[in-house]
């Protein structure tokens, strides 16, 4: 079954065609994987999917609903959740109170107390609760934010770029962070550079090239595929 | 029960400086002083306290929305203004029986706040922001002065109210409580500082709760990161609404309350001298707390009216080299500053001691 739908989704900037009819199918349960270059309008698409952007044309189903002119945060209430490219964290606050903001929308009181601490050892950031979150390692910000997106239990989430600034172990717990998640019913749509990590979680693979779907398959078919070599693969491995 | 003691709980938390025992403890003795003062004080002194209050509402207003929220209002004196002209013409029109002001004081603050409704409608949902919410705030407000400032001639009249121009409104009723036997009148000295120090208790402690609650979260969520926020599926621009219109009904119960102290408006209330003044006390203060926008506001406006007697020129300069200062040293307000300060000192303390 089907989670998520894009239907022939266009976006223009200016004269710039930036997601070029894209269609891309999720089926519910899947880690899903979105490859590309730079600028090959991944991170739009993503902003198409939430709503911040809207598109010039083109469909977006989400759970068997249109939600193409849904506001952004109708969208999230839908059951969608996101860990933007630059980590969005709320700088001037602490990790515990980035929490409390994420996780006060579904718990109260005690319990409320109780799941930020949960949430806290899943991150690994228990030590580093009444720290400011501007002040974290990139890496850490990283996971508070991927913590702030779980706390919705969304049924999809998003994922922009979530290893970037971490060492290979980091990229690694990441992706059983990430698996783990997955367990439990959460589907996944990442966006990712680190062919390692891409290789640790994805069940399907899709590459997106100047704003067009350039080719889609499983992790040994794409790295397979001399095309996307040509376009993407080859200057990662240069 | 227990949601009543909950409220309580939150009278401290992350957004408000100041907690525990210790902190307590000196609330209660500034407000033991603060109420047997009047007693040992002569009239003149608490009126002219009255006054240093009476401002504290706005600056709380904008250390809501600018320093919780993140919106710059540059226009909190448009509400000031409304609810002072509001208050005029209601008592003059109906008088001050039957406890006619005390609805007059709400119905006023009410109309303050549904015009904030409409300003705040279209500019949230219009999505202006940063600098361009304090243009457009600061231009309504400059917009309510010349408008009032030419209704000098007699057509200007609402009922028996005359607006009058430049010279403003006088002569309204003060603050009367019905009172079996004769109403209390509240004057601008003994009566009326108990009653405006009861408000403004009752303003700072439901600021406190209201800011430490989960609604007080998202507001700093928003000014910390109005995309992240509405990602997590906050609808932003109904939190900034709900932020603007309950700081347009405290900066309107500060102009009422003005205009009960003197018993005067004038258009130059929503002035751009009005207009800046609050900004000053609340950053010199720390905008982003309650408690050092309220000490910082009274210890300005005590400094600025002391220097005053030695010539205005001298004392609008003392409140620029303040602004510096404040930008240069204590970005976050000199207050503020000096009370994380001393709550990092009397950790230390503490941790030695024990
Ligand atoms: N808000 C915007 N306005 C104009 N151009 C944009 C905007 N956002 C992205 N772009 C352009 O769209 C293209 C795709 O960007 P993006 O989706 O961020 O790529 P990716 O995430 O795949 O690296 C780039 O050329 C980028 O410069
Ligand atoms: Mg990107």
């Amino acid at each position: 079954m089907s989670l998520l739908e894009l239907r022939k989704l266009n976006k223009h900037f200016g004269g710039l065609h930036v997601t070029n009819a894209v269609d891309l199918t999720l089926q519910t349960g899947e880690i899903h994987c979105l490859i590309g270059p730079n600028g090959a309008g991944k991170s739009t698409l993503f902003r198409l999917i939430l709503g911040e952007h809207h598109p010039g044309s083109g469909e977006i189903v989400f759970a068997g609903e249109n939600i193409t002119s849904l506001k952004s945060f109708a969208r999230i209430h839908r059951g969608l959740s996101v860990k933007f490219q630059v980590p969005g964290v709320f700088k001037g606050l602490s990790v515990r109170q980035n929490l409390e903001i994420a996780l006060q929308i579904r718990h109260r009181g005690a319990e409320l107390e109780a799941e930020i601490d949960r949430l806290l050892a899943f991150l690994g950031l228990g030590s580093e609760q009444a720290q400011t979150a501007g002040n974290l390692s990139h890496g850490q910000k990283q996971w508070l934010e991927i913590g702030m997106a779980i706390s919705l239990k969304p049924r999809l989430l998003l994922l922009d770029e979530p290893t970037a600034g971490m060492s290979p172990e980091e990229t690694h717990l990441t992706g059983e962070m990430v698996q783990r998640l997955n367990a439990d019913g959460m589907t996944v749509l990442a966006i990712e550079h680190d062919m390692a990590f891409v290789r640790q979680v994805a069940q399907r693979v899709t590459v997106l090239h100047l704003g067009q779907v350039f080719a889609q398959g499983s992790i040994d078919e794409i790295v397979a595929d001399e095309r996307v070599a040509a376009i993407y693969l080859g200057q990662a491995h240069a | 029960m227990t949601g009543f003691l909950s409220l309580f709980r939150r009278l401290e938390g992350p957004q408000t400086v100041g907690r525990g025992p210790a902190f307590w403890g000196l609330f209660a003795v500034v407000l033991a002083v603060a109420l047997v003062y009047p007693l040992v004080s002569d009239g003149y002194t608490v009126g002219n306290t009255v006054y240093f209050f009476v401002w504290v509402f706005i600056a709380l207003s904008l250390c809501l929305i600018w320093g919780y929220g993140g919106s710059l209002s540059f226009g909190q004196t448009a509400f000031f203004g409304i609810a002072g002209y509001g208050y005029g013409i209601l008592t003059i029109n109906f008088g001050s029986a039957y406890g006619f002001t005390l609805v007059a004081l709400v119905v006023a603050v009410a109309i303050a706040a549904l015009f904030a409704i409409l300003l705040g409608y279209f500019m949230f949902f219009g999505r202006i922001a940063g600098v361009f919410l304090g243009i457009v705030t600061l231009a309504v407000t400059l917009m309510l002065e010349r408008f009032m400032a030419q209704t000098a001639g007699p057509e200007w009249r609402i009922g028996s109210a005359r607006l009058n121009g430049f010279n403003g409104m006088s002569a309204m009723p003060p603050l009367t409580i019905p009172w079996p036997g004769e109403p209390i009148v509240l004057f601008a000295d003994v009566g009326l500082y108990y009653f405006v120090l009861g408000l403004l208790i009752f303003v700072y402690l439901g600021l406190r709760m209201l800011m430490n609650s989960s609604f007080g979260n998202v507001i700093v969520a928003i000014r910390e990161n109005p995309e992240r926020a509405e990602m997590l599926g906050y609808d932003v621009r109904k939190y900034q609404l709900i932020t603007f219109v309950i700081g347009a009904a405290l900066a309107g119960l500060s102009g009422l309350l003005y205009t009960v102290w003197g018993q005067y408006i004038t258009p130059s209330s929503m002035g751009m001298t009005a207009a800046a003044l609050p900004l000053i006390w609340v950053a010199v203060g720390g905008r982003s707390d309650l408690t050092s926008t309220v000490i910082g506001t009274l210890m300005v406006l005590a400094a600025f009216q002391a220097l005053t007697i030695y010539g205005s020129q001298y004392a609008l300069v003392f409140m620029g080299v303040l602004l510096v200062l404040t930008v240069l040293i204590a970005p976050n307000g000199l207050v503020l500053g000096a009370m994380n300060w001393l709550g990092r000192l009397a950790a230390r303390l503490t941790q030695r001691i024990g």
